[in-house]
């Protein structure tokens, strides 16, 4: 390949590109398309199979190494193409593969299927119908994504390319536009317009804390040095949020193109990605990415002609939570401990090796090309006054529809969890939803109506953070949850500061207090005035949000606290202590199989005659309840 | 910490490491990744060795090696049991699993069993949350695990 120099040259390839990209781009709007088969002389077909690491998870690859198989031996490759791409956003149907033209969407597919597909769809032009997505509420087969409930409340800006180019293709995100901002900035932009532009964008970092990215870069801009640096933060660390691991895996080249963009507008020529060692695959792509864009000329020396350098390099992050924290992640990257460090100074004066630094997290930096190509109008016009543009969620927990989304700010969370989570599994009852993860707080049926936007997250009690949303049933214990993210803080507090360090320590204690069933109503009194004095005297924003999930539990969930410090009861069943199990003589036939199962030989009883369990024996396990086929155990 | 001589091979490997990234105290942290990868884990004169080269104290070293998670100074056992306590895989129940896996094999998260086949450790999230809860086992995702499961998936490794 040769060096593009001039952003003329950019624009022929992608309309060379494109051409390939067409097939796609024009069936992507197909509703119930028919397909005609090859056997009936239908053109070009494209076979595409999500490669992300959920669906990679449930054997994606070898779903692709099949059909490849079988093309192969049909001497059907010329005709038709597999391609993997990045993550479709259907985690729970998952593993995804959609057949373009007709735009055909197929749920659960395993390797096994691959024949059948090819034998009746590919060849023949007859939709397999039982890998069909089935809508729970008709009943009935839809077969594209645009008419799934899942999808049609979406809007995929950050996202735009996942689920859509091959990630490990630079010319497909050419094709959709890919690098045509980098070009037009080094081409006709000063920095300071890039600057107001993404100011007038109103993006606010997808990080967490929501602070604007234009006035962000210009303080790195102002900042004086001969050397600064941009930094990519891929340190995802909220347990159960894969937000940005997904768009790196599905569109790294998004992120290697906003970060030469940010190089050139805040004047710094080198770029460091600090990424998680657990993400392989997105390590792999973004690695894939930076060394294409090196071949094409969009990294290196004298880029597009304009005298502006750049390039990036990757550091890794050896699991630490505290390093998404910036002045921390700037320390790891120096090969030290992860600790954060007063602020100000600020990195955008003194950073990575004490030069100016600039940090944004993945997801923000995917937004940034897309708003110099349809400008700062268009973004500022999608979302609420003072939050604009999507967010990506990664929906889990006790949902129908587990995922990975995006919706324009200003959708509600009850559209969230009902219309695109497909409401609450198994017809349970709705109790809670967790954002912000270890920072943020627990919000209930009476937010469900609340626009979901930065502030009105923080005015009650939880925050936006980086986008990881679990939803919790009827089944889930208030305190227990409280419990599990604060066990979370104290493994992953730093230990720089004393209120982390010790108070997260006390707040645990006396959660697992709680949950032990030796609480006193003394104790939500020191939860709470604790929890209100670590927020005002750590460090760093991961210190003053961590007593965030008891704080907000203890608020909108005040009754549960009091159930298990005075009735010691946990209406959840979650808290072990608190528990009996019974076996009901009417119902049970003494089968004799939960006393061959139970691991501490708590029941006994004789063959044919109901048995009991001794309570000073039974070590709560459940073990028995999962295995009696009479109903006979119950849990009080 | 017992006296331990670090092969002939890995002593060459390890130098070879802190040499490719210039003796810099300011690639600890990559040379660590890599120097982990050698034996699985980062014993004692390992980490000795690489602060003598970056001329650092051991100390900063061992320092850095607790601080990180993914860093370790135990050897895993043949199957690696890593179960997912990310929040999607905590409500759906993987606590409980847990419980299962440390019952049935009689460690403690963190350990090895005595043979040197199993050790169990957690992880926060593999980012498999549609398959919740998850277990990892090696390079194997296993979704869906439901306590009953844990006994058959180890009959499987035997």
């Amino acid at each position: 390949m040769d060096i593009i120099k001039r952003p003329q040259d950019l624009d022929d390839l992608r309309k060379k590109a494109r051409e390939k990209l067409r097939l796609r781009e024009e069936s992507d709007t197909v509703a119930d398309g028919k397909c005609s088969g090859l056997s009936s002389g239908a053109g070009h077909i494209q076979i595409l199979i999500c490669g992300g690491t959920g669906c990679k998870a449930s054997s994606s690859q070898l779903i692709g190494e099949r059909f490849r198989e079988i093309l192969e031996e049909k001497g059907l490759t010329g005709s038709t193409d597999v391609i993997t791409t990045g993550c479709f956003g259907f985690c729970e149907k998952g593993p995804v593969v959609k057949i373009i033209p007709d735009n055909t969407f197929y749920t659960q597919v395993t390797p096994e299927d691959a024949a059948e597909i090819i034998e009746e769809h590919i060849v023949k032009g007859n939709k397999v119908e039982r890998l069909l997505y089935t809508d729970p509420k008709t009943g009935l087969h839809v077969s594209d994504s645009k008419h799934m409930d899942f999808y049609r409340k979406q809007m995929r800006i950050a996202l735009r390319n996942c689920g859509f180019i091959d990630p490990e293709n630079i010319e497909e995100y050419i094709a959709r536009d890919g690098y045509a901002a980098l070009a037009g900035c080094l081409s006709g932009k000063t920095p300071e317009e890039i600057i107001e532009e993404i100011k007038r964008s109103g993006l606010r970092g997808r990080g967490g804390g929501g602070f604007p990215t234009g006035k962000k870069w210009e303080f790195a801009r102002k900042s004086r040095g001969d050397v600064k640096f941009v930094v990519c933060n891929a340190d995802e660390g909220d347990p159960g949020a894969f937000m940005d691991r997904s768009i790196m895996e599905g569109d790294p080249n998004s992120i290697v193109e906003a970060m030469a963009i940010c190089g050139y507008a805040i004047g710094a020529s080198r770029g460091l990605v600090y990424i998680r060692a657990e993400y392989p695959l997105a390590i792999h792509r973004l690695k894939t990415a930076i060394s294409q864009a090196r071949e094409y000329g969009f990294l290196g020396e004298n880029i597009f002609g304009s005298g502006f350098s750049f390039d990036i390099e990757i550091r890794y992050g050896a699991g630490a939570f505290v390093c998404g924290e910036e002045t921390a992640l700037i320390h790891s990257m120096e090969g030290c401990r992860g600790e954060p460090t007063m602020k100000p100074p600020f990195p955008a004066e003194s950073g990575y090796q004490g030069k100016p630094t600039n940090v944004n997290n993945v997801e923000t930096f995917a937004n940034i090309p897309v708003i110099l190509t349809r400008g700062a109008d268009w973004f500022a016009s999608i979302g609420t006054e003072k939050s604009k543009g999507t967010k990506v969620f990664a929906l889990a927990g006790k949902i129908n529809n587990v995922g990975l989304i995006e919706v324009p700010m200003g959708t509600t969370l009850r559209e969230v969890i009902y219309e695109i989570g497909g409401g609450i599994k198994d017809g349970k009852k709705f109790k809670a939803v967790q954002t912000g993860g270890p920072s943020g707080g627990c919000l209930t049926e009476k937010h469900l109506d609340i626009p979901i936007d930065f502030d009105n997250l923080l005015a009650e009690g939880s925050m936006m953070g980086s986008g990881g949303m679990i939803v919790m049933d009827e089944d889930d214990c208030m305190v227990s949850v409280a419990r599990f993210y604060l066990e979370f803080t104290v493994e992953e507090s730093c230990g720089k500061c004393t209120p982390c360090r010790i108070g997260n320590k006390r707040l645990l204690e006396t959660l697992d207090k709680i949950t032990r069933g030796k609480g006193t109503e003394e104790d939500l009194k020191t939860l709470s005035t604790l929890g209100k004095v670590i927020k005002d005297t750590a460090l760093c924003g991961l210190g003053q949000t961590s007593p965030n999930p008891v704080l907000s539990t203890l608020n909108h969930f005040h009754d549960e606290y009091v159930e298990h410090v005075r009735d010691h009861r946990c209406r959840a069943r979650q808290c072990k202590a608190l528990l009996t199990y019974s076996i009901d003589s009417n119902l049970c036939i003494g089968c004799h199989l939960c006393a061959r199962n139970c691991p501490a030989d708590a029941i006994i009883g004789d063959v044919r005659k109901p048995h009991i369990i001794n309570p000073e024996k039974c070590i709560r396990c459940g073990m028995c309840l999962a295995r009696c086929k009479f109903k006979a155990i119950s849990v009080r | 910490m017992p006296d331990m001589k670090l092969p002939c091979d890995i002593v060459a490997k390890v130098d070879e490491i802190c040499r490719k990234h210039g003796d810099d105290p300011g690639e600890l942290i990559n040379i660590l990744h890599e120097a982990q990868h050698l034996m699985g884990y980062l014993p004692e004169e390992m980490q000795r060795m690489i602060a003598r080269r970056l001329g650092i104290p051991a100390s900063k070293v061992y320092g850095v090696v607790t601080f990180y998670a993914f860093f370790t100074m135990t050897a895993k056992g043949k199957y690696p049991i890593s179960v997912c306590m990310g929040t999607a895989c905590y409500v759906r129940g993987s606590e409980k699993l847990l419980e299962e896996f440390k019952r049935i094999l009689g460690i403690d998260v963190g350990e090895t069993t005595p043979d040197g086949k199993f050790s169990l450790d957690c992880l926060r999230c593999v980012g498999a949350c549609g398959l919740a809860p998850v277990v990892m086992i090696g390079d194997k995702v296993y979704g869906r695990v439901q306590p009953i499961d844990v006994k058959n998936i180890l009959d499987s490794l035997d």
